[in-house]
């Protein structure tokens, strides 16, 4: 999915020649409105592919003359390009969990709300962890409590909102058990539903350790055998239980595999090798899409919630530096919301994603109700057929139901050491 | 034109060159940094031997039981041990066929290439290709119920190890193949009229002439299996369901959550470990001699 090269020599060029205009530029006065003008500027774009659609990137184009390139690379290199090679790119889209790596490390800034012009309408579920003025689950690393920093390049996070933004939210979603609805056979509603023997040899998990520990977090705490202070940020204890009752699970022969990518998550449902398993959502409608029956099963314990948002390099400035706040702010301006909210995922900026799409497209995605008209994805294939509800209802009902975030626990590194010991068992 | 005493070295210099640049120089780093200082998002230089500990935690605390790490190298030696013996045999066997069976060399040629066919696609493409063949619901599954010789789905076939073998020993035959065939075909045909007028049986032919006489071929095809057996870890995650620990996922796991120096510790313990091997393995048979 990485768009070719456009021929950056002028973007070079303007490097260059900006080194005799050093001067002047520093003062900002010309660059500031300069985007338009002149040559187009190339942003490029570090994510996963996920997050890079080129109708994206065409239509940021065409309403704001800001050439996207996009640089795609799995969720763990967005975190090493982003330490090791903090000059190859000029904006990133990552996840909030991912900042307690990111931040200490220093080669991102803070970004500046008063640069941001819908700032204030950021979704609460990001900013303060609430829907509605009704809280919603924090633990893990909730993005709240890395959204603001101390300073411009402060390496703490600040605990009362300042000027200084990690991450503006690009999307997010809550994430929860996928199941084969026609193999199972019955109503499913709990997370411990994962590890039940019942399904033995039929079940997975996903092998990124700190998500899969998340997921037999939530297991453990719906079979009731121990109450976490905090899923996303265990005890060295709490770690040994986890992962002695994975396991076990293990050897008593409950799993059918393992995944670690979304192709594999979708194979291993699609084929029927598995009925129950950890799963993102994209790939619950990839497997539908193939014709074949499987729900995002929302649980009575609630959601895994993730989130993601742009972050700047810490070097970006001048022309590259404007020509990023201004992509950002076009991209909460709605028609982007529009584009991701119609395949599934949350925008940041819900108001203005509204305004984008058609009344029955919102009344489905975001409003829970019963599809009007026939729900088709950004190419124009057929998602869903006129009657059907989403998995999970209502953003509300969703969001409002998130149990804990993604997250980078302190005791990280023992975590990923146990693991290996619950793969080698 | 007398050639100078430095041609030799000349001459040599480039492969030299190469080898320092991309085996010798990124091996130093590796070991140096083996023994750094890291957090999840910075490494710093110092001399410290904590990730070596790390590595083998436990080892000793937890005997008669298996660490981690000797759990994963057992179920790693083991698969190299199995895959070697099958390819051996398959190896031995086909070359045998190629070189002494087939009279017509424009046939032995063919039949040469036919082995390399399945190196046209890429190594991955050819490993997935068994998932739907084996699966719950696959063609094999189906074929068995079908024939009656099972009644319900058999789920072993796979994500265990025995899809993980026959992956194996799928990709890397032809690397026995290919070396044995080589030594095989440099065999004096008089040495086997010899043992034959001397009343040697096929057998005693196959045993007593031709195996110590294709030894080398055995040797450098064998080091190519173990070696790649060893540090594998996309055939054992994709066609062991990620189920199945082995060296390279953990270092590979490392690498992916920023722990640099203890992936470095462990990728050296793992050259050491094929090192130890390939070094025994040499002193049964002198390679040289084949090259």
């Amino acid at each position: 999915m990485i768009k070719k090269m456009q021929p950056t020599a002028s973007r070079r060029d303007v490097l260059k020649g900006g080194a005799a205009l050093a001067g002047i530029a520093a003062t900002g006065a010309i660059c500031a409105p300069a985007v338009h003008s002149a040559e187009p500027v190339t942003l490029r774009y570090l994510s996963t592919a996920v997050n890079q659609a080129p109708a994206i990137a065409e239509q940021a184009f065409r309403d704001t003359g800001v050439k996207i390139e996009y640089v795609s690379v799995t969720t763990d290199e967005v975190t090493k390009r982003i330490i090791t090679q903090p000059n190859s790119f000029d904006l990133v889209d990552t996840e909030y969990f991912a900042l307690k790596k990111l931040v200490p490390a220093g080669n991102l800034m803070g970004m500046d709300a008063k640069r941001i012009k819908l700032v204030d309408k950021l979704a609460p579920a990001i900013t303060k962890a609430e829907i509605d003025g009704k809280k919603i689950g924090d633990q893990g690393t909730a993005p709240k409590k890395v959204f603001y920093l101390d300073g411009q390049y402060s390496k703490q996070f600040s605990d009362t909102p300042t000027e200084w933004i990690t991450l503006i939210p690009t999307t997010y979603n809550a994430d929860t058990l996928g199941i084969r609805p026609d193999l199972v056979g019955r109503p499913i509603e709990s997370w411990a539903e994962l590890l039940n023997p019942e399904f033995k040899g039929k079940a997975s998990i996903l092998n990124i350790p700190s998500i899969g520990i998340m997921d037999a977090a939530m297991v453990v705490e719906a079979t009731g055998e121990h109450k976490y202070a905090d899923k996303g940020n265990m005890t060295k204890e709490e770690i040994d239980l986890t992962i002695a009752r994975l396991i076990e699970a293990k050897q008593a022969g409950q799993f059918r595999a393992f995944w670690s990518d979304f192709n594999e998550s979708v194979n291993l449902m699609a084929s029927g090798e598995t009925v129950i398993q950890s799963m993102w959502s994209p790939a619950v409608t990839a497997v539908r899409l193939k014709g074949i029956e499987c729900k995002f099963q929302p649980l009575k314990e609630g959601y895994r919630a993730w989130a993601s948002g742009f972050g700047l390099p810490k070097t970006l400035k001048g022309r590259e530096l404007d020509a990023a706040y201004e992509f950002v702010n076009w991209f909460l301006s709605g028609w982007a919301g529009a584009y991701l909210n119609r395949q599934g995922y949350y925008s940041a900026v819900l108001d203005t994603a509204k305004e984008h799409m058609e009344p029955y497209e919102w009344a489905y995605w975001m409003e829970g109700k019963p599809a009007e008209k026939d729900i088709v994805g950004p190419d124009g294939s057929l998602l869903e057929k006129a009657g059907t509800v989403r998995d999970g209802g209502s953003y509300n009902e969703r969001m409002g139901a998130v149990a804990c975030w993604n997250a980078v626990m302190d005791e990280n590194e023992y975590m990923v050491r146990k693991w290996n010991s619950f793969i080698a068992a | 034109m007398t050639a100078s005493r430095w041609t030799p070295y000349w001459q040599a210099a480039p492969m030299a060159l190469a080898f320092l640049l991309f085996f010798i120089l990124p091996l130093l780093v590796t070991l140096v940094v083996s023994f750094w200082n890291y957090t999840e998002y910075s490494i710093e230089p110092a001399f410290v031997t904590e990730n070596y500990v790390t590595a083998f935690e436990g080892c000793l605390a937890e005997l008669p039981g298996l660490c981690t790490t000797l759990k994963t190298y057992l179920s790693t030696v083991k698969f190299s041990l199995l895959v070697w013996l099958i390819t051996l045999v398959i190896g031995f066997a086909v070359s045998y066929y190629i070189v002494f069976e087939i009279r017509s060399s424009t046939v032995r040629l063919v039949l040469a290439l036919l082995c390399t066919i399945p190196f046209w696609t890429s190594n991955v493409i050819r490993m997935i290709s068994w998932i739907p063949l084996l699966g719950r619901n696959g063609v094999v599954n189906q074929m068995l119920m079908g024939m009656g010789v099972v009644s319900e789905p058999q789920d072993w076939l796979l994500y265990s190890d025995f899809s993980v073998i026959l992956a194996f020993v799928h990709l890397n035959t032809v690397f026995m193949i290919v070396p044995i065939a080589n030594s095989m075909s440099r065999i004096d045909r008089s040495l086997i009229e010899a043992a034959r007028d001397n009343g040697a049986s096929g057998w005693q032919i196959v045993w007593h002439v031709i195996v110590p006489l294709t030894k080398t071929g055995i040797m450098i095809g064998s080091i190519f299996v173990v070696t790649v057996v060893m540090g594998d870890f996309i055939t054992i995650g994709l066609m062991g369901g990620q189920q199945i620990a082995s060296v390279g996922k953990i270092i590979n796991v490392q690498i992916s959550y920023l722990q640099f120096p203890i992936a470095a510790a462990n990728a050296i313990i793992l050259l050491a470990m094929v090192l130890m091997i390939v070094w025994a393995m040499v002193r049964f048979v002198d390679i040289r001699k084949e090259l």
